[in-house]
């Protein structure tokens, strides 16, 4: 994500003055700077009204649920992914060589792993989000094939199946969907890496207008060594309306085959090595202007759909590997003695399984609610709350692996266990597909943005004479100030949440109310230059987060408690532990909840919870 | 003439690595719930077997069966994704699924293959979680045909099978006529993985659905179980210094 993009983005947005007074007052009207992409927002799902102090019930209240038959498919699909990644996968010898060995491979093209989402009439399983996410909890269980398969699959061809033309699905998916060829997504360059719009590779029309060539390198390519096919951005010239020449990003289908591409050597890198890193140059590399896909000059709207498309799947990827940590540890904490206990009848020892089993919650909440959001029809654009899974998730999987590592103290730092190896795998989540910070950025940006236009519009408003839209606002912020009750439908008659859960769900109002207004006080503070002031928009992303994690949590505990989920009260001792340290922020003391989520953690010797995606009936 | 179809009949089976198997509280027995299970890794076996012979072109049809609640249709989905042509679901739930031994599935595979003329039915040799290793033998008592157990290599010859078995001494190698019953042993085969694709085609076989009384059997159990109970935990041992010792500890205990 680009900070250029967003200041041209705010830039795009007219802020108002100080509503009591000033109504007269022109609001400025700014020219957009050069290089803008305008994206209009189409219907961003749940996040955007949390900016005004709004819940949008309707987009997470009742949790996302799969009909009984989709389930059986997804539970049917489980077994051998899993059965090949316990059998046919050996994780340490992947680490060591820094390799894939091509049985793995191969073993993996046979069970369609290559083709998740490419729609069944090209040869691929035509999975919809929830079950690609379902699946990535066991494919998380390596981190190299996970990387590979994803950088080939949820990036790689992702441009030709969401805005390729029907010509270019046909001729390129179903080989990509066997795995026959690999794919590869070559944005970032030595010079460009979160300022993605500023990429300097070109691409220019030859004489007869049947080809561009394509100049330049990029880096950080995974899959790089080998892919077949790659989807490469560059700088196209773009005639504008007014005739005036620019140079736009342009979207490509590229082939190995055209020839003019070299490879540089694989990248050593700190964690997943097995998967394939490295330099990609081209040198006036031909490619045919059918091949390019969307619109000339509509190239980055296409890069940043593509990566927002993939990002949810990182929840459930980082819970599956939560889960899976909980289980080895928990058999270590169990056996292993010193001053004559079990390391599990240790306080602080059990607080890391509380923290380990709050985490995976949390994540696969989100994951999955995200997913569901996602998978209604309309094509909701959730690219907000997909940024949000993904740096929880990124964040919340680095300590716990940390955590895990610590219970087995010496024994988790040697390579013998497999602890070191979690843990290196797992610090890349929190740089690549988006930087943390960037998403921070993207996440408190959107949102205001959003607010800021929503405000503007009111104030346009009172200023053609629409009085009552003055009071309104008047009204709300007397209201605020005498501590008026927020009632915004989550609770009560026609309350989505389940009643015993209403008190928090009251909390979570509150929450969401008081940051609607927090906001609208940060725009008219500060304006457009609310832009530059990094750290207040770190803490606002960082307040969104912790409420669509509370949302999703409350969702599914709801939804638990309401259909009798197998382990449903462990559960919701989990969702008030985990409340309690995202809303409440009290210094309430949760000793008692987490030696009880560490008990039944530590006795069953795994995660408690049922899936999200489970049934009763 | 090549043998129409070929019976598969397939186990549900607590899954063996799972972390911790818990008596019930009562000790009735093991509880069951919540842990997974999966097709019986010699069931899957006896799949592959069969499925390699269709491929062999000695058999026309692959037909598995599985007795046991809903459940078990994810084990007749998973073999009809590993190459079977259809699947049958006997339903047993509740009580009877509780009490059901292997003398009740076999009569109900038995009375299955005589109703569908079944010319093979091959079985894994025994469930890994209670270890019976009766079901096959006792099919092929309750039909009267011959059976070869432990089978390690099975080829078709003419009408009759030729079978290489593991037994105690090493192996034995027997020569029985159609129809026949076989179990598998370990070393029969290496048996496919499902892939995804497989797994969607398989979704459009049929699995028919019967009860144990369609087929005209007393799933009245002959063995009542009186109590299960975990195993004694390992008590810690004891280091000695000398041989002396080790013989005056055994004598002190009793052992000698």
């Amino acid at each position: 994500m680009n900070i250029n993009r967003l200041i041209a983005l705010s830039k795009s947005v007219q802020f108002g003055k100080i509503l009591t007074s000033n109504a007269r007052h022109a609001t400025k009207e700014v020219t957009l700077p050069h290089r803008t992409i305008r994206t209009h927002a189409r219907n961003l799902a749940y996040a955007k009204d949390l900016f005004l102090g709004k819940v949008n019930k309707a987009e997470c209240f009742p949790y996302p649920e799969i009909g009984n038959e989709e389930l059986e498919e997804i539970n049917s699909f489980v077994a051998p992914v899993e059965k090949f990644f316990t059998e046919e996968v050996d994780s340490k010898r992947i680490d060591h060589e820094a390799k894939i060995p091509p049985e793995t491979l191969n073993g993996l093209k046979e069970l369609g792993l290559f083709g998740i989402q490419v729609p069944e009439e090209y040869g691929g399983l035509g999975l919809s989000n929830t079950m690609y996410a379902r699946l990535g909890e066991i494919i998380s269980l390596d981190g190299s094939i996970a990387v590979t398969l994803a950088a080939h699959q949820a990036i790689g061809l992702k441009g030709i199946l969401i805005a390729g033309s029907e010509e270019q699905k046909a001729k390129y998916l179903p080989k990509l969907a066997s795995g026959e060829h690999v794919a590869a997504f070559c944005l970032t360059e030595p010079g460009s890496g979160s300022d993605a719009a500023s990429i300097q590779t070109k691409a220019t029309l030859s004489e007869d207008r049947k080809t561009y060539l394509l100049n330049g390198s990029k880096i950080w390519i995974s899959n790089g060594g080998f892919a077949d096919l790659m989807t490469v951005f560059a700088r196209t010239e773009v005639v504008g309306e007014d005739g005036v020449k620019k140079d736009k990003i342009t979207a490509f289908i590229v082939e190995r085959a055209f020839g003019g591409i070299t490879s540089g050597k694989p990248e050593d890198k700190l964690g997943i090595r097995g998967s394939n890193t490295c330099e990609v140059s081209f040198d006036n590399c031909p490619v045919p202007v059918e091949n390019v896909i969307g619109e000339v000059g509509g190239g980055f709207k296409v890069a940043m759909n593509i990566l927002n498309s993939g990002r949810f799947s990182m929840g459930s990827a980082g819970s599956g590997m939560i889960k899976k940590l909980i289980e080895m540890t928990a058999e270590y904490a169990g056996s292993r003695k010193q001053f004559g206990k079990n390391l599990s009848e240790f306080g602080m020892i059990q607080e890391k399984f509380a923290v380990m089993a709050q985490n995976a919650f949390v994540m696969e909440s989100m994951a999955y609610l995200t997913a569901g959001m996602m998978d209604r029809p309309g094509v909701p654009d959730c690219s907000l709350e997909a940024a949000m899974v993904k740096v929880f998730s990124s964040e919340g999987g680095w300590i716990c692996v940390s955590e895990a590592l610590q219970v087995l103290g010496g024994l988790g730092y040697t390579k013998n266990y497999p602890y070191e190896r979690y843990l290196r795998d797992c610090r890349i989540l929190l740089i690549f597909e988006g930087t943390n910070e960037i998403l921070r950025m993207y996440i408190a940006l959107t949102g205001m943005q959003y607010a800021g236009k929503i405000l503007t519009g009111k104030i346009k408003e009172m200023k053609k004479g629409n009085v009552g839209v003055a009071f309104e606002m008047l009204g709300r912020k007397l209201g605020d100030a005498l501590g008026r009750k927020v009632d915004l439908g989550l609770t009560g008659m026609d309350g989505v949440v389940h009643p015993g859960l209403a008190d928090s769900a009251k909390k979570l109002e509150q929450n969401v109310a008081h940051f609607g207004s927090t906001v609208e006080n940060l725009l008219y503070r500060y304006g457009k230059t609310i832009v530059e002031e990094q750290l207040i928009l770190k803490r606002v992303a960082d307040v969104l987060i912790n409420l669509y994690a509370m949302t999703a949590v409350l969702s599914r505990s709801s939804r638990s408690i309401s259909i009798g989920l197998r382990n449903h009260d462990h559960e919701v001792i989990l969702y008030y532990t985990i409340t309690i340290l995202l809303i409440y922020n009290s210094p309430e003391n949760q000793d008692e909840n987490i030696k009880k989520i560490a008990r039944e953690v530590l006795e069953k010797r795994t995660y408690v919870c049922s899936h999200p995606l489970d049934r009763t009936f | 003439m090549s043998p129409a179809s070929v019976f598969v009949c397939l186990s549900l089976t607590l899954l063996s690595d799972y972390p911790v198997i818990r008596v019930k509280p009562d000790n009735s027995g093991v509880v069951t719930d919540g842990v997974k299970h999966s097709m019986n890794p010699f069931c899957e076996i006896a799949v592959e077997e069969a499925v390699k012979l269709k491929e062999k072109k000695f058999i026309k049809e692959v037909v598995a069966v599985s007795c046991g609640p809903t459940q078990v249709t994810e084990t007749i989905r998973t073999a009809l994704a590993m190459g079977c042509d259809r699947g049958i679901h006997v339903e047993v739930s509740g009580k009877d699924y509780e009490a059901m031994g292997p003398l009740q599935i076999a009569k109900i595979f038995a009375a299955l293959a005589k109703k569908e003329e079944a010319s093979l039915v091959i079985l894994g040799k025994q469930a890994i979680d209670d270890d019976c290793n009766q079901t096959g033998q006792m099919t092929a008592a309750l039909l009267d045909w011959p059976q070869g157990t432990f089978a390690s290599e099975v080829t078709i010859d003419g009408e009759k099978v030729k079978v290489v078995r593991e037994i105690d001494g090493g192996l034995e190698t027997i020569k029985i006529s159609m129809p026949a019953v076989l179990t598998a042993d370990l070393r029969l085969n290496t048996p496919r993985y499902a892939t995804l694709p497989n797994i969607m085609k398989a979704k459009k076989k049929k699995i028919a659905n019967m009860k144990p009384a369609d087929l005209g059997v007393d799933m009245v159990s002959r063995v009542e179980v009186l109590r299960v109970d975990e195993p004694p935990t390992r008590l810690a041992g004891v280091k000695v210094e000398t041989v002396d010792d080790l013989v005056a500890k055994l004598k002190a205990n009793g052992t000698i």
